[in-house]
């Protein structure tokens, strides 16, 4: 089951607004509702279904609404109508106090200027909101000594938050959103105020943090770049709406309109594509057919060499047309034949380093998955396409 | 066009004597609260020899400022007794002390509620600038209908005249507290309560004492003005020299004043300094 369900969710700001809500389901644009209304629209009708343990990166340019739909989910700002599910309770109508429990339990917060109080020490910060829900001292101190050493900051725990810099801040928030080990974590633009190298480091870990925890996690962000790279879902909004919602190949490869088409045309592909996008289905023989029948094979599927695997798919090695005929000109055993030194990539292997590989070798790249199963080829041209955008249409993925 | 004169005056005695037969036993409480607490702290001022009183406060001014604080208490205090002015001094600090007292007791939570609420803050604002701008003859008057002669009609004037920069000043601190942090304890999930004494009134706390130093500095400078309706202490003295041309018992008064502002100035500075470091 989705853990946040959205139905229809809206935002406006002004004085009458659930009059103008309305005007929304008659087909009322943004731009007519503010011309007539002067009421602004902050989100307008987002759908949207968030799985649990998912990455859901809601991504647009100041202004999109994305904050304000984050500030949704845990109501922080109001929403003025539609609807909002929590493992299938009604945010919405929750009282004062089952709203208070749902923060304190169910959903934790980083902010983008990382909101830390400055009278409190780190471990302190950390505590907050495990000392408001009244755990004894001694409890709660253990607790946030465990989310402060999940982000590295052992060691630190008596400084004041300006004694950090901004990369070990945004660490204490981020320990403070985890500390009371809630099911959801919203990050507003987390990572936005960070130096670029701090930055990635952060990404990476996020991700690490994430597959160690399985927390969902909400992630706000304008960067595309940034949302590429961690998102398993993103949600892309402009002026209030949520243009398209899919994976980041989705975005990238499919996008839904223009707008999408232009947000998405600067990525620089060679960053984001890996080798599973680019790799077609390789050609394949296990040992025991010998050379006669590998020449056959090659012959039939146009190709002047084959990967050697066993039963399981795992690599052997790579036999060329050239040795197969000396082999059987010389009566060479089948097996001497293999080379063994075939260049291989992981999966994730983005097309940038993949590039440089290939510059220095003749041979295609064979794509790796787990326990050495041979999951694809990668050949130069199917590089090249993708970099100049036509993946999907040629070779696309086999496997 | 003659338009008759609005009968403002009459209004306003009616409304006295209206106060005055109706709240009788309220104000008659007051009197008694407030002159029990002045009459008890003047009696334990008084109580200590001077010398060992100094020396407390010389110990005070030691622990929370330096040696020079120190150095300037022990000095001034001796002028002040070997001027002969000791037993009024301290009269005129337990005045001080209790209008200021009161002014915290009422001043704190009537800023809170102003910094949570537009309404209430709307409403006392304007009262705020009466209060502070009103000359302060006008409402010795009515003090005195109401608490009779002596030193709580001089309490409750001092209050009215000193209680401003506190409602103020807790008011914008709380204010002040930045948006983003308030919404981070709103979004663990704090009560109103919580997020009063764990976050805003730690934060505001700089500026409330900086409040309460200028209340305390505004009771004092109403000392004199007390004195005229029966509040003993150095201010009494001043009035006196002033009435009979006196300049240089003036003087003497006046200085004793000036040192205990300065004392107590620098006393709930250093605190307020301290506060922030913390």
């Amino acid at each position: 089951m989705a853990i946040i369900e959205a139905k229809k969710l809206t935002k406006i700001f002004g004085s009458d607004p659930k009059r103008t809500a309305a005007l929304l389901d008659k087909g009322w644009s943004k731009e007519k509702i503010f011309a007539e209304t002067k009421h602004t629209v902050g989100v307008n009708q987002a759908d949207f279904t968030i799985e649990p343990g998912q990455i859901f990166v809601i991504m647009g340019l100041s202004g999109s609404g994305k904050s304000t739909l984050v500030r949704l989910l845990n109501r922080l700002i109001e929403p003025t109508s539609g609807q909002l599910l929590f493992n299938g309770t009604d945010v919405l109508k929750m009282s004062p106090e089952q709203l208070r429990q749902y923060r304190r339990k169910h959903i934790g917060m980083v902010f983008q200027k990382f909101a830390l109080f400055p009278h409190r020490t780190v471990v302190q910060n950390i505590e907050y909101g495990l000392e408001i829900q009244g755990i004894d001292k001694k409890k709660r101190r253990e607790m946030a000594m465990e989310s402060l050493e999940l982000v590295g900051l052992k060691g630190w725990e008596n400084s004041y938050p300006d004694q950090l810099s901004g990369g070990m801040q945004q660490r204490v928030g981020l320990a403070r959103g985890l500390a009371n080990d809630p099911e959801i974590l919203l990050m507003d633009e987390a990572f936005s105020a960070l130096d670029p190298l701090i930055r990635k480091d952060m990404q990476d870990e996020l991700i690490e943090l994430q597959l160690k925890m399985k927390k969902t996690i909400v992630f706000i962000t304008h960067d595309l770049d940034e949302a590429l790279r961690i998102g398993d879902q993103i949600a892309l909004m402009k002026d209030g709406s949520i243009v398209q919602i899919g994976t980041p190949e989705e975005i990238l490869m499919q996008p839904a309109n223009k707008y999408v088409e232009r947000f998405v045309e600067d990525v620089d592909l060679s960053k984001v594509l890996t080798a599973s996008h680019v790799m077609k289905k390789a050609a394949t023989i296990t040992p025991e057919k010998g050379p006669r029948v590998s020449l056959q094979f090659m012959r039939e599927q146009g190709v002047s060499s084959l990967y050697v695997v066993d039963k399981r798919m795992q690599l052997l090695g790579i036999i060329t047309a050239e040795d197969a005929v000396r082999s059987i000109k010389e009566g060479l055993p089948f097996e001497s034949i293999i080379q063994t030194d075939v260049p291989t990539a992981a999966p994730d292997t983005v097309l940038n380093d993949l590039f440089e590989m290939m510059g220095q070798i003749r041979l295609p790249v064979a794509v790796i998955g787990e326990n050495n199963r041979l999951k694809g080829v990668v050949v130069k041209g199917a590089v090249l396409a993708a970099l100049s955008g036509n993946t999907l249409e040629e070779g696309g993925h086999a496997i | 066009m003659n338009l008759p004169k609005i009968p403002l005056a009459d209004w306003i005695e009616w409304l006295e004597a209206w106060l005055e037969s109706n709240f009788d036993p309220l104000f008659q409480f007051i009197r008694l609260i407030v002159g029990e607490t002045v009459g008890g702290l003047e009696s334990v001022l008084q109580w200590f020899p001077p010398l060992v009183l100094i020396l407390i406060f010389t110990a005070i001014a030691w622990f929370i400022g330096k040696w020079r604080m120190a150095l300037f208490s022990f000095i001034g205090l001796a002028i002040i007794d070997n001027l002969g002015l000791w037993s009024q001094t301290m009269q005129t600090l337990a005045l001080v002390i209790t209008a200021a007292f009161i002014s915290i007791l009422i001043g704190v939570p009537l800023g809170i509620l102003c910094a949570r609420s537009k309404t209430v803050l709307r409403i006392v604002t304007p009262l705020l600038d009466f209060m502070q701008t009103m000359p302060a003859f006008v409402y010795l008057l009515p003090a005195v209908t109401f608490f009779s002669l002596g030193v709580v009609p001089g309490v409750i004037a001092s209050i009215i005249f000193a209680i401003p920069p506190t409602i103020r000043l807790t008011n914008l601190g709380i204010r002040q507290v930045p948006a983003e942090l308030v919404e981070a304890a709103d979004a663990f999930g704090s009560t109103p309560a919580q997020k009063l004494f764990k976050l805003q009134l730690p934060l505001a706390m700089p500026t409330i004492m900086a409040g309460i130093n200028q209340t305390i500095m505004l009771s004092l400078s109403m000392v004199v003005i007390a004195s005229m309706i029966g509040a003993q202490g150095v201010g009494a003295y001043v009035y006196r020299a002033v009435t009979q041309g006196n300049t240089g018992v003036g003087f003497e008064a006046g200085l004793a004043i000036v040192i205990l502002a300065i004392i107590l100035d620098r006393l709930t500075q250093q605190s307020m300094n301290k506060t922030k470091t913390n």
